[in-house]
């Protein structure tokens, strides 16, 4: 009984830490947003600098994941769970890079004339920042049927991501002068779409996590 | 007193050899019910066990995983008061039905037990000892050959070829355990059924005998009772979780550890049981 009790603590550390994860992964997302609309380079120098906490926390992840498929050999809904983290991790720690990368970008932005007609970009980094909520809280719910609806709001996303490219690319074309400033802002945009991507395998993580189906590669 | 195990007309017929969803059935399960005098210690059991593949059975003690491994070759018989009520078909065949041979039931339906049981003979008239009983080889040299394949068989040839003649009681656990198995296939069984056969053997006696147990599946359909919920997992194909005598679920080992159907088995199998 003791052990039963010791092996569900070491699972709830584990939760409690990829719930941090997912937690900073968010904050440097919501925080890099704000540096590039507001063109706030201390906030984008404060995510790079939060950086070495968040893959600190990711090695810290793999090693209790590391420990519980070894000395706990867990089965059925623990294994799922476990697996479903030891997957997740990276993925979250890749999310907050993406935040780090757009942080860059500020730096380089501000150096930049202003674009005054970047709606699409914010909309699409706070489309972002909502799937990735809702991700995590279907992933705290075990809640399958959320995680489904969250990938489903990847297509927006991706709908965005086109529509700025397409301006992008005509705006270079038409004002070459400010077409360094629009590449940046076009890599800002990839980013984002690449957050979206990884947003949907946290849900297919949670899905399996949940119901034991896997649905990669399969919508 | 001795009261002689019965058979009670099952509930309805079963066909007589169908096959599972997983192969052709070896053995069909239908309407199981066990009885220790007035003690009901299996309730309806309803299984299909395919050929050449392993079947293995876990659940906590006394949940009657070993006492139904018992049932699918009689072992049970020798034991006063019991009862059995249902069918039992291998390749069709009712075990249970009046008249069945029980001898060569057990010819076919081989056993290996938690404790290895060498006879303290040879090396070579442990292995040798059923082929000489029922006299299954004619002359020196095929009984010779016989062993040879057994032993080739059970994973023990290369380690005892040299010593034939020493005692079978000088060998390591893992070994004489290797050497019951060899014992059981020198009579070319079609199942062999293995109560806990690793229970009480060191990891690499223990990893010998599972891969063992992976290679003899290719020939033979193989039943395996074991509280070690990681070997189930690694040698079987199949897992039927039992528990207070019913079984709650069978399905393949893959699915049973990874997302089993039934909340009792998760329960079991991620240990948070009662």
């Amino acid at each position: 009984m003791e052990s039963h009790r010791q092996f569900d603590q070491e699972l709830d550390a584990l939760r409690d830490n990829v719930l941090r994860l997912g937690g900073e992964a968010e904050a440097a997302l919501k925080r890099a947003m704000q540096a590039l609309t507001e063109r706030d380079s201390v906030a984008a120098r404060e995510v790079l600098d939060h950086d070495d906490a968040v893959d600190e926390l990711e090695i810290e992840i793999d090693r209790q994941c590391v420990d519980i498929f070894v000395l706990r050999q867990p089965a059925a809904r623990d294994l799922r769970f476990v697996m479903s983290v030891a997957k997740m991790a990276p993925v979250l720690e890749r999310i907050a890079d993406h935040a780090c990368n757009i942080a860059r970008a500020v730096f380089d932005l501000n150096n930049e004339p202003e674009l005054t007609n970047h709606v699409r970009l914010f909309q699409m980094g706070e489309i972002a920042s909502s799937m990735l909520e809702q991700a995590l809280n279907a992933f705290t719910k075990n809640d399958a049927k959320a995680a489904r609806d969250v990938i489903k709001r990847d297509a927006e996303i991706n709908d965005l991501y086109n529509q700025i490219f397409h301006d992008l690319i005509e705006m270079m074309a038409k004002e070459p002068s400010t077409a360094t400033r629009d590449a940046r802002l076009l890599f800002v945009a990839k980013h984002l779409e690449r957050i979206g991507d990884y947003v949907t395998d946290i849900c297919e993580l949670t899905v399996y996590m949940a119901e034991a189906a896997v649905i990669k590669h399969r919508h | 007193m001795s009261t002689p195990t019965q058979t009670i007309a099952p509930k309805f017929e079963v066909n007589s050899r169908t096959a599972s969803p997983h192969g052709q059935t070896k053995i069909a399960v239908d309407g199981l019910n066990f009885y220790y005098g007035r003690t009901q210690a299996l309730h309806d059991i309803t299984l299909s066990i395919p050929e050449r593949m392993v079947m293995a059975f876990i659940g906590p003690s006394g949940c009657g995983k070993t006492t139904f491994l018992r049932t699918l070759n009689r072992m049970n018989d020798v034991i006063p008061g019991t009862r059995v009520e249902g069918k039992v078909l291998m390749d069709g065949q009712d075990i249970y039905a009046t008249g069945a041979d029980v001898v060569d039931l057990r010819r076919k339906v081989g056993m290996v037990f938690q404790k290895s049981n060498p006879f303290p003979k040879s090396i070579f008239d442990n292995v040798a000892y059923g082929l000489r009983i029922n006299r299954l080889t004619s002359n020196k040299s095929e009984l010779e050959d016989r062993v040879a394949a057994a032993l080739n068989d059970a994973a023990l040839w290369s380690e005892v070829k040299d010593r034939l003649k020493s005692s079978a009681l000088g060998l390591s656990g893992g070994q004489q355990q290797r050497l019951c198995i060899a014992r059981a296939l020198a009579i070319r069984p079609e199942v062999i059924l293995m109560d806990e056969p690793a229970s009480a053997l060191d990891p690499i006696a223990t990893s010998k005998i599972e891969e063992l147990i992976v290679d003899l599946k290719k020939q033979y359909t193989i039943v395996i009772v074991t509280h070690n919920m990681q070997q189930a997992a690694r040698v079987s194909d199949l897992t039927a979780f039992f528990l207070l005598g019913k079984l709650i679920e069978v399905d393949t080992t893959e699915k049973v550890f990874t997302a089993p159907g039934q909340k009792l088995t998760e329960d079991y199998i991620t240990g948070r049981f009662g």
